[in-house]
């Protein structure tokens, strides 16, 4: 589609870009790699030695690992779950015909663009904060002894607060995706003497699945690597360390560098599953 | 497929809609709230609270005693100069991904994706280290550079869907009008691509703004943002829901108004094309 | 004069031959027209001419210079697209403007030029409205505008009457061709439509697969197409294509016969058949017959109003001297 000269014009402009994220994707990693085979505390002797696969096995068998696995999995799992189902419900209503439409749908997306350590703080709180927090204050009202957040429902907590930042970008998409229905589909269906339920069980949530593995593989990719929300809640007390936060204590507060690499290569690892299928939809869409 | 519906079920739907949006919405409109109340009066009950004074006094108290102009300053330059840099690499990238195809160019779209979504903690280290090495630990430039780099998949990704939409067609007629690349690209491409490029520039903005995991691990007091500066609220001491309020509610509303503009370019840009 | 000259030319993507060695004469104000199914390389071989395709192999001569590595802003040529590509961000004024603005001409002078282009092509009114707020007949005038401005050495059309609804087309259609008349500059116009070939060209290319199957005249085409596949192609309705018994009886593989040149008949004729659906159009009534002697159904075309009832028995009769015969390689047999 073009003649010689422009495609090495072409090249010339593209190499910019690809030289800098190749460079910031390599030498990190491979440092990464490097430390992951070493004993390297900085603070307490620096580089100690080669030490094999010993950090991979450290960090698999230390007894922070599997609670942090499960943590992980718990806030992955229940942020999409609940921005799942609520952000169908979402679209379906804001769909709808309504008065001052455009207004709620601001209403419903502002969450997305707060700042993560002000949504975790502002929850710990103003919100969650035992005595003077608003569910306290409303507690009280009904004679209830208001709970203990974050220490004593710590996990439902945070899976609360990531779901609002985040059900505001489900909806969004799954609005997208269901506005881009063709009506004649649902007024065929409904010529076929479907009901409500059955068009939405048949017609709308078919054309939907898409957009949900969309919304669920990026979200699992970003919900990974959650780390300010918990940084300024818990800081990974009360058995909310996930993965992330294991191996930035790791490597940052108690400086084991090496145990801590270890863990980021697996993390790496996880995220690349997830990511493989994320590309293939991302990609199918290329070819159209 | 909005189709026509009764005024009764019309009038329902919007009182449910109002309804949840406002839950949807209230801890924002509670913070606005507090902010706008004395320290003493944000801690009472809610009744108490919405009846108590309003003061603007936690507004002055905040820009005067810590450093938030700084703070906010360092966020308006990390935010726009991640940004701003990261379009002047993308925009050649796109421009010839896009209008140059080769077989390799799928390949490459494919592989910006991956680099994004390489987790930020595998290579805190690394990343910590060469900033320390580099004397650019706790400094704008090097945060600059960062968040450049990780939003750099995106905002090829968005340039390149913009400028596929540009029928190839139009940059040809200019060829044969006589335009060289230099007059094809400054007055064909660049104004019709201006829209695609704004919204681009607003959404990488938001997402440079609200990034909290360089942030937080590679400054101290010196370049820290506003996620940074608010993130030290954690551990306070006395009395600070107004304080905190109105600092949240100042870090939060640029980012609000940018984003609800660019909503439509959200879904684009964060589903890397895959929801249109 | 041979003013474009292909010699040789050929065009491969990857490895797949889009446009096989071949070589094509453009004379002086001449209105070639290239048509061939979707997919023949007839764009493509557009695209070579303009420049925006390098060719793979062979010479591109303009004006008798060898045009074959200049870059398409200097080959002199004005192209009008399909999309017809106008800029969406100017005005009409400055599309038609933009290549006088490229070569640098002073702004009073281009003013002047655009001014009578638009005289010419009745835009005058239109001149400061966007493209995007125009019908489709009229961004495809503002398309020819802004190649007529430069005054070029020849103009490209690919298939610039496409995307246009039927009446407009017809009425494009003579626009251009007065257009042609007017300027006398080279014209090569791509389309797939063969009624645009016929009534517009003055030499018509064929082209199948990249291969040019027949160049000449539109009635040149009509009267002695060279083929089956041009037989086929030019002329509408179709040539009835006919093979069997009765095409080796003449002494041919195939034997062609255009639906004007059979003579229907309730009485008596050279081959029986049935009547199968009528097409009645006012002025023609295109018949499809049934004929034993053939696999294929015949299309006949008759001269005003003819009522003959589905299933009738009717008998065909055809002019032997518009009769043409085909070998088994589907070459005309003269």
């Amino acid at each position: 589609m073009a003649t010689q000269h422009s495609r090495s014009i072409a090249r010339m402009m593209l190499a910019p870009a690809t030289t800098l994220l190749l460079a910031w994707m390599l030498i990190p990693l491979i440092m990464t790699l490097y430390f992951s085979f070493k004993k390297y505390l900085p603070l307490r002797g620096g580089d100690l030695g080669w030490v094999g696969f010993d950090n991979y096995v450290r960090f698999i068998s230390s007894s922070a690992f599997w609670p942090a696995v499960a943590t992980t999995l718990i806030i992955v799992g229940g942020v999409l779950l609940i921005t799942i189902l609520l952000g169908i419900l979402l679209a379906l209503l804001l769909d709808q015909p309504i008065w001052g439409q455009g207004v709620v749908r601001i209403l419903v997306i502002a969450p997305f663009f707060v700042m993560p350590t002000v949504s975790g703080l502002v929850w710990k709180n103003m919100f969650m904060d035992p005595v003077n927090g608003f569910f306290a204050h409303i507690w009280r009202v009904f004679g209830a002894e208001p709970i203990q957040w974050l220490s004593h429902a710590s996990m439902p907590s945070l899976v609360m607060i990531i779901s609002w930042q985040w059900l505001p970008f489900a909806t969004l998409i799954l609005l997208t995706a269901i506005q881009s229905l063709d009506s004649e589909q649902i007024e065929a269906a409904e010529m076929d003497g479907a009901k409500p339920l059955s068009r939405f069980f048949f017609i709308i949530l078919p054309h939907l699945a898409r957009a949900i593995t969309v919304v669920v593989l990026i979200q699992t990719i970003f919900l990974l690597s959650i780390f300010a929300e918990i940084f300024v809640t818990t800081a990974g007390a009360f058995g909310t360390k996930t993965l992330t936060y294991l191996i930035f204590q790791r490597v940052l507060e108690s400086q084991n560098v090496g145990l801590g690499s270890a863990g980021g290569v697996y993390a790496i690892i996880l995220a690349n599953i997830v990511a493989i299928f994320l590309m293939r939809i991302v990609g199918k869409n290329l070819d159209r | 497929m909005a189709r026509a519906v009764t005024p009764r079920r019309k009038a329902i739907n919007t009182i449910i809609a109002w309804l949840v949006g406002l839950l949807i919405f209230f801890p924002i409109l509670w913070i606005v709230v507090l902010s706008l109340k004395t320290e003493g009066d944000a801690i009472k009950t809610p009744l108490e609270v919405l009846t108590s004074v309003w003061t603007l006094e936690s507004y002055a108290v905040v820009q005067d005693r810590s450093d938030y102009f700084k703070h906010f300053s360092n966020s308006v330059i990390i935010a726009l100069g991640s940004t701003l840099l990261g379009i002047v690499v993308a925009v050649p990238a796109a421009w010839s991904m896009a209008f140059v195809p080769s077989r390799r160019t799928r390949g490459i779209l494919m592989w910006m994706l991956s680099t994004k979504m390489l987790p930020a903690v595998g290579v805190l280290y690394p990343i910590y280290l060469l900033f320390i090495e580099l004397g650019i630990l706790d400094s704008r430039i090097g945060l600059v550079v960062v968040l450049m780099l990780i939003n750099l998949p995106i905002i090829v990704w968005m340039l390149y869907t913009y400028f596929k939409e540009i029928p190839g067609e139009i940059l040809e007629a200019a060829r044969m009008d006589g335009a060289n690349l230099k007059a094809e690209l400054i007055y064909v491409l660049t104004p019709m691509a201006i829209p695609g490029i704004a919204s681009t520039i607003l959404l990488n903005v938001i997402l440079a703004w609200n990034e909290a995991f360089w942030t937080l691990n590679l400054t101290a007091a010196k370049a820290a943002p506003l996620t940074a500066f608010i993130a030290s609220y954690s551990s306070p001491e006395g009395l600070f829901y107004a304080k905190l309020s109105a600092a949240s509610v100042m870090a939060i509303t640029p980012i609000l108004i940018m984003g609800w503009f660019s909503q439509k370019q959200l879904v684009r840009g964060l589903t890397f094309g895959a929801v249109k | 004069m041979k003013q474009i000259q292909l010699k040789k030319v050929s065009k491969n993507f990857g490895a797949t031959e889009v446009i096989p060695p071949l070589d094509l004469d453009i004379e002086d104000g001449e209105f070639v027209v290239f048509v061939g199914p979707s997919g023949c390389g007839k764009s493509t071989l557009l695209r070579l001419i303009a420049g925006l395709e390098d060719v793979t192999s062979g010479q591109i001569l303009i004006n008798g210079k060898d045009a074959t590595e200049m870059p398409p802003a200097s080959r002199g040529l004005a192209m009008v697209f399909q999309s017809y590509a106008l800029y969406p961000h100017m005005s009409v004024r400055k599309n038609i403007a933009f290549p006088l603005r490229m070569i640098g001409m002073p702004k009073d002078e281009q003013a002047k030029r655009v001014d009578e282009a638009a005289k010419v092509l009745n835009l005058t009114e239109y001149l400061d409205r966007r493209p995007g707020q125009l019908s489709g007949g009229q961004r495809q005038r503002v398309a020819i505008g802004r190649a007529i401005v430069r005054e070029p050495t020849a103009f490209l059309f690919d298939e610039p009457l496409s995307n246009l609804d039927a009446a407009l087309r017809v009425g494009m259609r003579l626009e251009i061709s007065e257009l042609h008349k007017r300027l006398d500059t080279t014209m090569i116009y791509v389309t797939h439509d063969q009624v645009e070939a016929m009534t517009m060209a003055d030499k018509i290319v064929v082209l199948q697969s990249g291969v040019i199957e027949q160049v000449g005249t539109p009635l040149d085409l009509y009267h002695n197409p060279r083929n089956t596949f041009v037989a086929g192609f030019i002329g509408s309705p179709k040539m009835n294509l006919l093979t069997g018994k009765e095409a080796e009886k003449h002494g041919a593989h195939t034997i062609g016969i255009r639906p004007e040149h059979l003579t229907i008949s309730t009485k008596k004729g050279g081959w029986e058949g049935t009547v199968g659906v009528s097409e009645h159009l006012g002025s023609d009534t295109f018949i499809h017959v049934e004929c034993k002697a053939f696999d294929e159904t015949l299309t006949v075309r008759a001269s005003g109003e003819m009522d003959l009832s589905y299933g009738s028995k009717v008998y065909l009769t055809p002019d032997a001297s518009n009769l043409h015969k085909f070998d088994e390689n589907g070459m005309r047999m003269s």
